[in-house]
């Protein structure tokens, strides 16, 4: 087993364990601080498959922006420090069995196809990971077209937030 | 070196326990946080296929980024409507929002 | 190889020699020294803390007319220790129905975020920690965990005052970011990397020549993010006591209190390196990696100045104002930099060195000078309407406390 094997599964470990908190625990607050310690291993990831960007990119949004979104929003909408009640649904347990035959269906599925195990190759020598995604997203042979249609996403997602949000008086 | 399956089976797993969060969570901010889990176990998706596959196609880490922009698109006007729906019927409870069910 | 040309290089070689000596395995001695080398880089950042306090006393002593600390040691220089002792032997408070986990993790996290950024300081051409591709971004990556450990103390410390501080904090950081970032971005085009050594070796002309605004522009954000005067709406000691620390005491304030400086001083050196050339001064690099650190700090401890100048001279601002000044001010006139000056640079590419500075420089005052010309428009019309078209026409101004003054005159 080497080194990077071990950085993987401890990693590994540490997203499914903080996402079973994020969806078990009973304090919203901290499910959200779960929910960013999920995120933060999900970047390491990143790091780990050389994506540096995407890496970087991960705090920033989701951590920087959507976590912090996230607190505002369950700290405006509550009574209490803490929630009373149950958390869950009464059909949980059913949930579970749900969830459970979705994860053996892709498994399933997964395992019959041929490249399931394939190894990473290594980079081109010279090979600019950052440099190349930024004129794929920029170049009109490569991705323009799908890049500015999510900046306009953004656009009317800001405008929709503003005008849904906005107390009228 | 890692084989591929370990980060397919990673994401299978997260995003089997984001499906469990959505659906059994009574708050609509939690329910939202388990489609972020969800969201996160695509990106991990992509992004492998991305290393594993030809690198100098793109398309995974540039789709990885749109996944982004989806994301924070959906958390601020999904945020956007809890609070709005928290403001005019005081709870963000998904089964006690049933106006629209009669 | 020797010590002079490449020190942190010749002292990790010798070390790898003596480990592998004594018969351990490479990868462990390898990650042993990456660590100690961690260490060293975090007590050094740590010990440069403590003498901020002492400077910071100092200097705020001299812009408002005082000796400052002069007691303990040669000038003072003892007084940050015995703080340290007095803050050491507080009781430690944990307020009633604070959350102790995430109280306690906040201070940390705090300081972790600043400390996170020295990572990537290029000290000199061989001393950095690591040479990372996306440099600039992992500035607002960082900086991202420090809002995360503001409002995380605020909430935990379960208290009105600082939960209020806390969400004027993350309203501003959130949106001063974005100027921010696109200021940043500027030196990225100039220097076609995001790499802060590679933008550090590209500015044969420095950059706050080339963009002048763009360094302007990202003072007042970095000063924005950092939380000081005149944007200390988080801790604003006249209105909400101390914001989103108000609960914590002892070392766990401490960790604020450090933490908020360092990342005044990280700034300062972020600051020398997108704009003043970083370790770069005229040749004088070339000593050695040990003069080009000392360099850089002399830079990053010039940016610091700055920052406490601003500090200690101008007043705290409304929020609202605040933010009206980044999105309707700071904002669209970091974009509109940036396209230009990413335009002007195409342009004047192929262009010899001379017309290439004089162009950008030009560009710069240009844009400053529409700029200051829109703003009079728009505050004269601002006057005009709320003092009467008449008046301002007719000069006895009827307002009161200009008569009154005219008076006194």
């Amino acid at each position: 087993m080497t080194f990077t094997q071990i950085i993987f599964l401890v990693t590994a470990a540490v997203i499914l364990g903080s996402a079973l908190m994020v969806v078990s625990t009973r304090n919203l607050v901290h499910a959200a601080l779960w929910l960013i310690v999920t995120l933060f291993g999900v970047a390491v990831l990143y790091a780990i498959l050389n994506a540096s960007f995407l890496a970087v990119v991960q705090v920033v949004v989701y951590i920087g922006a959507i976590a912090i979104l996230f607190i505002f929003a369950i700290m405006l909408t509550r009574r209490e420090m803490r929630d009373r009640g149950p958390q869950l649904n009464r059909g949980w347990w059913l949930n579970i069995i749900i969830a459970g035959l979705t994860f053996g269906g892709l498994f399933w599925m997964l395992q019959g196809w041929s490249g399931f195990s394939k190894a990473a190759a290594d980079f081109p020598s010279g090979y600019d990971a950052v440099g190349q995604l930024g004129k794929a997203l920029v170049s009109p042979t490569g991705f323009v077209l799908p890049f500015e249609v999510a900046s306009v996403l953004l656009l009317a997602a800001l405008v929709g937030a503003v005008y849904v949000a906005f107390a009228r008086k | 070196m890692i084989p591929l399956s370990w980060y397919l089976i990673l994401s299978a797993a997260l995003f089997s326990i984001g499906l469990f969060g959505v659906l059994s969570r009574r708050n609509a901010v939690a329910i939202l946080l388990g489609i972020e889990l969800m969201l996160n176990a695509v990106n991990i998706n992509l992004v492998s296929f991305w290393r594993y596959g030809d690198v100098s196609m793109m398309a995974g880490q540039v789709f990885a980024i749109i996944v982004f922009a989806v994301a924070a698109s959906e958390v601020a006007v999904g945020l956007a409507l809890v609070i709005s729906v928290y403001r005019s019927r005081n709870t963000v409870i998904a089964d006690e929002i049933d106006l629209m069910k009669w | 190889m020797n010590f002079w040309t490449n020190p942190v290089n010749f002292v990790a070689q010798w070390l790898l020699g003596l480990l592998t000596g004594w018969g351990m395995p490479g990868w462990l001695a390898s990650l042993l020294i990456q660590f100690i080398g961690v260490v060293v880089l975090v007590s050094m950042m740590m010990l440069i803390d403590i003498f901020l306090v002492w400077i910071e006393r100092k200097v705020v002593a001299r812009f408002q007319d005082r000796l400052g600390p002069n007691r303990v040691g040669p000038f003072g220089m003892i007084q940050p220790f015995a703080d340290i002792i007095k803050l050491l032997i507080k009781e430690d408070i944990t307020p009633d129905g604070a959350d102790k986990l995430i109280y306690n993790l906040a201070p940390v996290l705090s300081l972790m975020s600043v400390l996170l950024l020295w990572a990537i300081v290029p000290l000199a051409p061989v001393i950095f920690g690591v040479d990372l591709n996306v440099g600039v971004l992992y500035i607002i990556a960082a900086g991202a965990i420090g809002t995360l450990s503001i409002i995380l103390a605020a909430w935990a410390s379960n208290n009105k005052f600082a939960l209020v501080g806390a969400f004027r904090q993350v309203a501003v950081l959130v949106s001063f970011e974005v100027p921010m970032l696109a200021t940043m971005l500027i030196p990225t085009v100039l220097a076609g990397s995001m790499g802060m050594n590679e933008i550090v070796q590209s500015q044969n002309v420095w950059y706050i020549v080339l963009a002048p605004l763009a360094g302007l522009i990202f003072m007042v954000a970095a000063i924005a993010e950092l939380g000081r005067a005149p944007f200390d709406l988080n801790e604003a000691e006249s209105e909400i006591v101390a914001g989103y620390h108000i609960e914590y005491t002892g070392m766990k304030f401490g960790l604020f209190y450090a933490g908020e400086l360092l990342h005044a001083f990280t700034f300062g050196g972020f600051w020398a390196v997108l704009f003043l050339g970083g370790y770069r001064f005229f040749g004088l690099e070339n000593l050695g990696p040990i003069v080009a650190a000392v360099i850089l700090m002399a830079k990053a401890l010039f940016g610091y100045w700055l920052i406490m100048w601003v500090r200690y001279t101008v007043m705290r601002i409304r929020i609202d104002h605040m933010l009206a000044f980044n999105w309707k001010f700071l904002t669209p006139l970091a974009f509109v930099l940036l396209m230009l000056t990413a335009l002007m640079n195409a342009l004047l590419r192929g262009t010899s060195s001379g017309v290439y500075i004089l162009g950008m420089l030009l560009t710069n005052v240009i844009l400053g000078w529409v700029i200051i010309e829109i703003l009079r428009g728009l505050s004269r019309r601002e006057r005009e309407r709320i003092e009467g078209v008449a008046t301002v026409k007719n000069f006895p101004s009827p307002h009161p406390l200009s008569q009154g003054e005219r008076g006194k005159g």
